[in-house]
């Protein structure tokens, strides 16, 4: 079938202007024939497209939990006893599939008509970042927001660098800071985290009226002043560690479960895809950063009184670590430049959340900090490469002398 | 002497194809045989015979320009047939029939005792063309003195023969020494296995290299002993060659003898061949591949660095291993990225195979589209060099010569990025990119 319609779009054919287009069907549904032409006769059979779809399944646990935990929020927030688990699937279902939809129709557009006008093939890189943007929004997001903002990182972070594999920085992350950035009002807070409405006659019914629905960070930044932090559920709850861990908590839809992150990570690291140096390596750099915190902690700064487990559980802090640290483009590229991204990522994203009341969350910002930093480390490892290279030159004229 | 070196980072590819027996097998007669200056990177080709001219084994084919004592020679005693020109008139090789009566006639060098005569010898019989310098990966220039010289006694790559069954004859492999030391100051060192039955040679530094290919690889005995530095040169050849060069030491002529492992999985019988350098393909795949009605790929050398050549063609240089796979252009594969085939070869932890797996048919596709650079450390995980391979790719795709230089660029040869090239996802030419790179470098500071 495809070989018959191929002609049209070879050149001269009448859908030429369509031939990238063609070309990423033809390659996702058939091997390509071409053969190596220098260099090694046999390639590996892992590519790009394997890679990209590897990272989605990891991210479906996170997913599927999302769906449910949005179900389950907004239950709470109904005040509802029973809470049929088909019908808090379906409610999150309902909340994340317009947001996928969108993310994927703007970005895969753009890429699609970038490609076709550099008449390049298109690549997939887009196939991960677009379930990523759903997954780091809060669930009441509204669509055209996630809209413009992901039109605004495919172009401007990704596409005027040169695609990918030559961006700077995260483009999901940066979707994300430029929702954070430009919309404040609508994007943090107490409104967006948990969804309120009923979708297609799920879940009708009144919010309760002790309901917050402030995520556990967001409460904790207003807390400053007091001897203790408390977080509780939207309904007032106390949330232990472990509600934190297991992540029937109010956050970014896919951020909240540690657990199905985890699950997630040892699917990555199991494929070999994720660098478990910067894993170990921002947790490392969390735990470090909210130990000393512990040590200097002061009411002033409410978040520096949680304990090591909880920051490591809350906010986007694993999410980050897992998924978005790990982006190989935008992380270093040298094994030990791992190691130092990773551990500041961690330290960062802390102190961020620790020592300024204004940010809730700092494991996004921290990220993209980094991700600034990345080449300057990388260039500090290979300058030790370098330097290595040079002194043996120097001993070696010194020795001939 | 002996030390020892034990590579990590490195990969023995599973391929079907092997060798099972490695006793040598006497090939039928090739009709003709064939000089191919384009092997010989670095060598500036002249023709110093006509059409018709009658040589000896061992009389020159063709000389470098720069040094007509350098020369490329006939491998058999017979009739130069014809010299092959392309575009350009450049030379694509020099094709002699043999003598039908298939005696050799061999021309006998007279040696010297002191450096310049050695040198001289090296160059007139065409060892010397078929030994390497680094830095560029080319033909000794004539005046290059080495400073140290680097023998690989091992054959790491996929399928290939331990050239220890065939050349370790050590009165040859010392006569070799012997000659070879007096043309470089330094040290000569041997890479060998450890159980490769290569016995210590006197004046040489043995090194017992251990590990996963690229065991073998000159670049890796180099880097891990005395990496090169900017201004040096150092010299490197195989066994087979070592062994030539003590043969001439001997006997004042060369042997052309030749021991080629013809493997692959589109090969019914691996086996290993006794021919002669320069023998035509056809006279050593002739009858022994399969009839399969796939489109088949004959490499000359191995999978990772081997050059395509035609079934009418000629073997190549190093004249070591022909590889027959399938092309793969004849496969209609549904979602191959998708595959749980136990079958598709991989180092990834997602392919079944990887687990499962024996022996794998790899054919010659590249199974993904070209990207840029996206996963990092996929070159690190297989070079046992100090070495940042990503970065000296990149600075050689910029062309910037200061950058390639501070990285390292005199220390490598193509072959080293060969392992990396293959596991790479973004399915880089990376040995192109090398050779390119390489060349340009030469043209700017030569």
């Amino acid at each position: 079938m495809l070989d018959k319609v191929k002609p049209h779009f070879q050149e001269g054919g009448r859908l030429h202007a369509f031939h990238s287009v063609y070309d990423g069907f033809e390659t996702f549904l058939f091997t390509p024939k071409s053969t190596s032409t220098s260099g090694t006769h046999i390639h590996d059979s892992m590519d790009s497209k394997r890679t990209m779809i590897i990272v989605v399944m990891a991210l479906v646990p996170c997913l599927l939990f999302g769906m449910y935990n949005a179900g389950y929020q907004h239950w709470v927030a109904i005040g509802a006893v029973e809470k049929p688990f088909l019908s808090l699937m379906l409610y999150g279902f309902l909340a994340v599939l317009p947001k996928l939809v969108v993310a994927y129709v703007v970005g895969l557009g753009i890429e699609f008509a970038v490609a076709q006008w550099r008449k390049e093939e298109i690549q997939e890189g887009f196939l991960v970042t677009g379930i990523l943007i759903p997954l780091i929004c809060p669930v009441d997001t509204p669509l055209w927001m996630i809209a413009v903002a992901t039109a605004f990182s495919v172009i401007f972070v990704k596409e005027v660098f040169g695609g990918t594999g030559y961006n700077i920085f995260n483009v999901a992350l940066v979707t994300r800071a430029f929702l954070f950035f430009a919309y404040p009002a609508k994007m943090s807070g107490d409104k967006v985290f948990v969804s309120t409405d009923a979708i297609a006659g799920l879940g009708e019914g009144t919010v309760v009226d002790t309901f917050t629905g402030a995520t556990p960070l967001g409460q904790v930044a207003v807390q400053a002043g007091e001897e203790t932090v408390r977080i509780t559920s939207t309904v007032g709850d106390t949330v232990t560690t472990s509600d934190m861990f297991f992540g029937l908590i109010p956050g970014s839809f896919g951020e909240t479960s540690t657990l199905c992150i985890l699950i997630g990570a040892a699917i990555l690291l199991f494929a070999g895809i994720a660098s478990w140096r910067i894993i170990v390596s921002v947790f490392a750099g969390g735990a470090v950063m909210s130990l000393i915190a512990n040590a200097f902690s002061t009411p002033e700064y409410p978040a520096s009184m949680l304990s090591v487990a909880d920051q490591l559980c809350l906010g986007g802090f694993a999410f980050a670590a897992v998924f978005m640290a790990t982006d190989p483009v935008t992380a270093c590229r040298t094994n030990v430049g791992k190691y130092i991204y990773g551990f500041l990522i961690g330290a960062v994203a802390i102190i961020i959340r620790v020592y300024n009341n204004g940010y809730p969350e700092g494991a996004m910002l921290a990220v993209l900090l980094m991700n600034a930093f990345a080449p300057l480390i990388d260039w500090c490892v290979v300058q030790s490469n370098v330097r290595r290279r040079e002194r043996r030159l120097k001993l070696k004229i010194t020795d001939n002398e | 002497m002996s030390r020892k070196l034990t590579i990590r980072k490195g990969l023995d590819i599973k391929m079907a194809g092997g060798l099972t027996d490695l006793a040598a097998v006497d090939a039928p007669r090739s009709a003709s045989f064939a000089v191919i200056p384009d092997d010989f990177n670095g060598f500036v080709p002249k023709p110093a015979v006509k059409e018709g001219d009658r040589v000896k084994a061992g009389d020159p084919l063709l000389f470098d320009k720069r040094d007509s004592e350098l020369k490329l020679v006939s491998p058999v005693s017979g009739t130069v047939e014809a010299i092959v020109r392309g575009e350009r008139r450049k030379i694509l090789r020099v094709v002699v029939t043999p003598d039908a009566d298939g005696a050799s006639d061999r021309a006998v060098f007279q040696r010297g005792e002191d450096e310049a005569s050695v040198r001289r010898l090296l160059k007139n019989s065409g060892l010397w063309a078929m030994m390497r310098q680094r830095p560029y990966d080319i033909v000794p220039n004539p005046e290059s003195v080495p400073r140290d010289i680097f023998v690989t006694a091992i054959d790491s790559a996929p399928l290939a023969a331990c050239p220890a069954a065939y050349y370790n004859d050590s009165e040859a492999l010392e006569a070799a020494v012997a000659m070879l030391a007096m043309t470089t100051r330094g040290k000569i060192y041997v890479g060998r296995r450890s159980d490769s039955g290569i016995a210590d040679i006197k004046g040489v530094e043995m090194v017992d290299v251990g590990g996963p290919h690229p065991a073998g690889n000159a670049g890796v005995l180099i880097a891990n002993i005395a990496p090169v530095n900017k201004g040096e040169t150092v010299w490197t050849l195989d066994l087979a060659t070592l062994w030539r060069i003590g043969r001439l030491a001997l006997t004042g002529s060369v042997d052309f003898t030749d021991y080629v492992a013809l493997t692959g999985s589109e090969v019914v019988k691996p086996k290993v061949w006794k021919t002669v350098i320069g023998a035509t393909v056809g006279s050593l795949t002739g009858g022994q591949l399969a009839a399969d009605g796939r489109h088949q790929r004959i490499i000359s050398g191995n999978v990772l660095t081997g050059v395509t050549v035609a079934a009418d063609g000629y073997i190549r240089y190093p004249y070591r291993q022909i590889t027959v796979i399938p092309e793969g252009d004849d496969v209609d594969e549904f979602m191959g990225w998708a595959s749980l085939s136990p079958r598709k070869m991989s180092e990834s932890r997602t392919f079944p195979g990887k687990f499962f797996g024996k022996m794998f048919r790899p054919d010659a596709r590249l199974l993904g589209g070209r990207r840029a650079f996206i996963m990092s450390g996929e070159y690190d995980r297989y070079m046992p060099m100090d070495i940042m391979p990503e970065y000296l790719l990149k600075a050689i795709i910029g062309r910037d010569i200061e950058k390639m230089e501070k990285l390292g660029i005199y220390e490598v040869a193509p072959e080293d990025f060969a392992l990396g090239e293959y596991a790479d996802t973004s399915k880089t030419e990376a040995q192109k990119i090398v050779r390119e790179g390489l060349d340009y470098l030469r043209k700017e500071l030569e």
